[in-house]
């Protein structure tokens, strides 16, 4: 990995995909150490959920070639649900491994806030199987099914969740790209300011977690996931650039190596054989720990697919970080956060960094390049010899997920 | 029983007929709910229809406050929330299905495990009926 670029995540009125892609693909070229020719790129591999959805236009990988100026070359549209772009960051691992090409651009896009609300909820279920969507399973609605059952075999509740959001907040805080760059208790503050400079009577919250808890300030969407247990909304564009070994050195002397990288797939809600697992993390998880020969404990910090809370929580014991069941416990006693044993969504996730969902997959490698190069100011992980993470992404209701470790040599 | 596919069209033809039905492998007796036209135990594809009897537990739910525009369309909303979730049958297969009957505003009385028996709703007419598997508490 020679250049990693992402546009800001966020709703954006006035851009468009390839606005986007375009913001992605100048910090990209700006981040390879001793620059590169577009000229010399051989193929481009883009993930897109349903751009054809969301602004009625398919068919994304020639427009976006064009766009960057890289057309005749090959431009290939992988798709996985939210996990599009870890797909198309796989393709171009393989191209280059094999040794059909040398120089790859992989990227991934997604442009969602020009629909309404109950449009995106519509357009998204579309990566649900048949007989979740069509019932009326919405996004946030599967997440709710997979906390109830969370909630019933392990003895967790809507509070424990919500330590997973003020984590969230915390980081994200810290990232001048995130979407929310706010704690909660600035979110909290700024009302009760708001609320004084009109003369309204003033909210009575005592700490962040009595203004999650409160229905008025956190309303639900799908029970018991509520408003801030949701990703937002997001416009965003993510890309980066895949050489092969040998000639790494023309771009950097500090690249980052792809030393294990995984993919699995799974079933419907009705089809699965628990509700508080993802069986296709742990096969991608399985198959990159194998590739690589480092275990769960090698990991210094991850990104993991936090569409949902529960699904943070979910993961991080699926990835075996954490033993099934006490992923939450390990959340509220902080070992997740940025300065914990386990720092897990520094960027601030997919809760608050945001969730374009085609530019997710390479988005979250984009954190763990910002880490491992030690660019990410005041949100880097505090660790001497920071080394090696990883990035999970997860598509549909766990149809496809992805499990990447990253090293620095 | 007649010989219709083993797919989504026919389950829920089945539905639009008031009947819940699974496939089971000839070759390994597993059973499906929906149907399906290949075994994932045996890879056989060798199939019959069973009808299961409707009913079932709870196995996990959720209750949506903002759905799809056809749900809104059916008057589901902030105020108005639905209930979805998943159901294992007393022949021990699950099925997805809308949970009726409940109160979807007090979400914490609702519990897992509950008793629950099929019901059909059945929306629009004639060629275009569509029919939503549901359940309600027994």
């Amino acid at each position: 990995m020679a250049g990693a670029g992402m546009s800001k995540f966020g709703m954006f009125k006035d851009k468009d995909s390839k606005d986007l892609f375009a913001e992605a693909f100048n910090k990209m070229a700006s981040s390879v150490d001793k620059g590169f020719d577009p000229n010399d790129i051989d193929a481009f591999y883009l993930g897109n959920f349903t751009n054809d959805f969301f602004v009625r236009q398919a068919h994304w990988g020639p427009i976006i070639s064009d766009l960057i100026g890289i057309a005749p070359k090959p431009a290939t549209r992988t798709e996985g649900a939210c996990a599009s772009s870890a797909l198309a960051f796989r393709e171009g691992v393989f191209a280059v491994a094999s040794g059909f090409y040398d120089i790859v651009l992989v990227g991934g896009l997604e442009e969602m806030s020009k629909c309404s609300t109950s449009e995106v909820a519509e357009g998204l279920a579309m990566g649900t199987v048949p007989y979740e969507g069509n019932i009326g399973f919405t996004f946030p609605g599967v997440f709710g099914v997979l906390a109830t059952a969370y909630f019933e075999k392990y003895g967790a509740s809507r509070e424990h969740l919500m330590n997973v959001t003020i984590k969230s907040h915390n980081n994200a805080a810290l990232n001048p790209k995130a979407q929310f760059n706010l704690s909660i208790g600035d979110i909290m503050n700024g009302k009760i300011k708001r609320s004084r400079e009109k003369g309204l009577s003033l909210p009575k919250w005592k700490d962040e977690k009595d203004f999650l808890r409160d229905p008025a300030a956190n309303p639900p969407v799908a029970w018991p996931m509520h408003l801030y247990d949701c990703c937002p909304i997001s416009d965003g564009a993510s890309c980066m650039l895949l050489v092969a070994e040998e000639i790494a050195k023309n771009f950097t002397d500090d690249p980052l190596h792809v030393v294990g990288i995984g993919q699995g797939s799974g079933k419907g809600l009705h089809a699965v054989s628990s509700l508080t697992s993802f069986e296709a993390t742990k096969y991608a998880a399985n198959e990159a720990y194998g590739m690589s020969g480092l275990k769960p404990e090698d990991i210094q910090f991850a990104e993991v697919h936090d569409c949902f809370s529960i699904a943070e929580i979910i993961h991080i014991e699926d990835l075996g970080f954490f033993k099934p069941g006490e992923g939450y416990r390990a959340v509220q006693e902080g070992l997740t956060r940025l300065d914990g044993s386990k720092p897990v969504n520094t960027s601030g996730g997919l809760k608050c960094k945001g969730h374009p969902v085609g530019a997710t997959g390479i988005g979250q490698l984009f954190e763990i390049w910002e880490q491992l190069r030690n660019n990410a100011g005041q949100r880097q992980v505090p660790a001497d010899n920071l080394r090696i993470g990883a990035a999970h992404n997860l598509g549909g209701t766990g149809g496809t997920c992805t499990f990447t470790i990253l090293e620095r040599r | 029983m007649e010989a219709r596919n083993f797919s989504d069209i026919s389950y829920e033809q089945y539905l639009n007929e008031g009947k819940l039905m699974g496939s089971r492998c000839k070759r390994c007796s597993a059973l499906y709910t929906p149907p399906r036209s290949i075994c994932i135990k045996c890879h056989g594809y060798d199939m019959e229809w069973v009808e299961m009897h409707g009913k079932g537990k709870l196995v996990a739910f959720t209750c949506i406050s903002i759905g799809p525009p056809f749900m809104a369309d059916e008057g589901f909303n902030r105020n108005n929330p639905y209930c979805v979730g998943v159901v294992e049958l007393e022949e021990g297969t699950r099925v997805d299905a809308r949970i009726e009957d409940i109160d979807t505003l007090n979400p914490e009385s609702i519990k897992i495990g509950m008793p629950l028996s099929a019901k059909f709703l059945y929306k629009e007419e004639g060629k275009h009926l569509k029919t939503y598997l549901a359940f309600k508490p027994s």
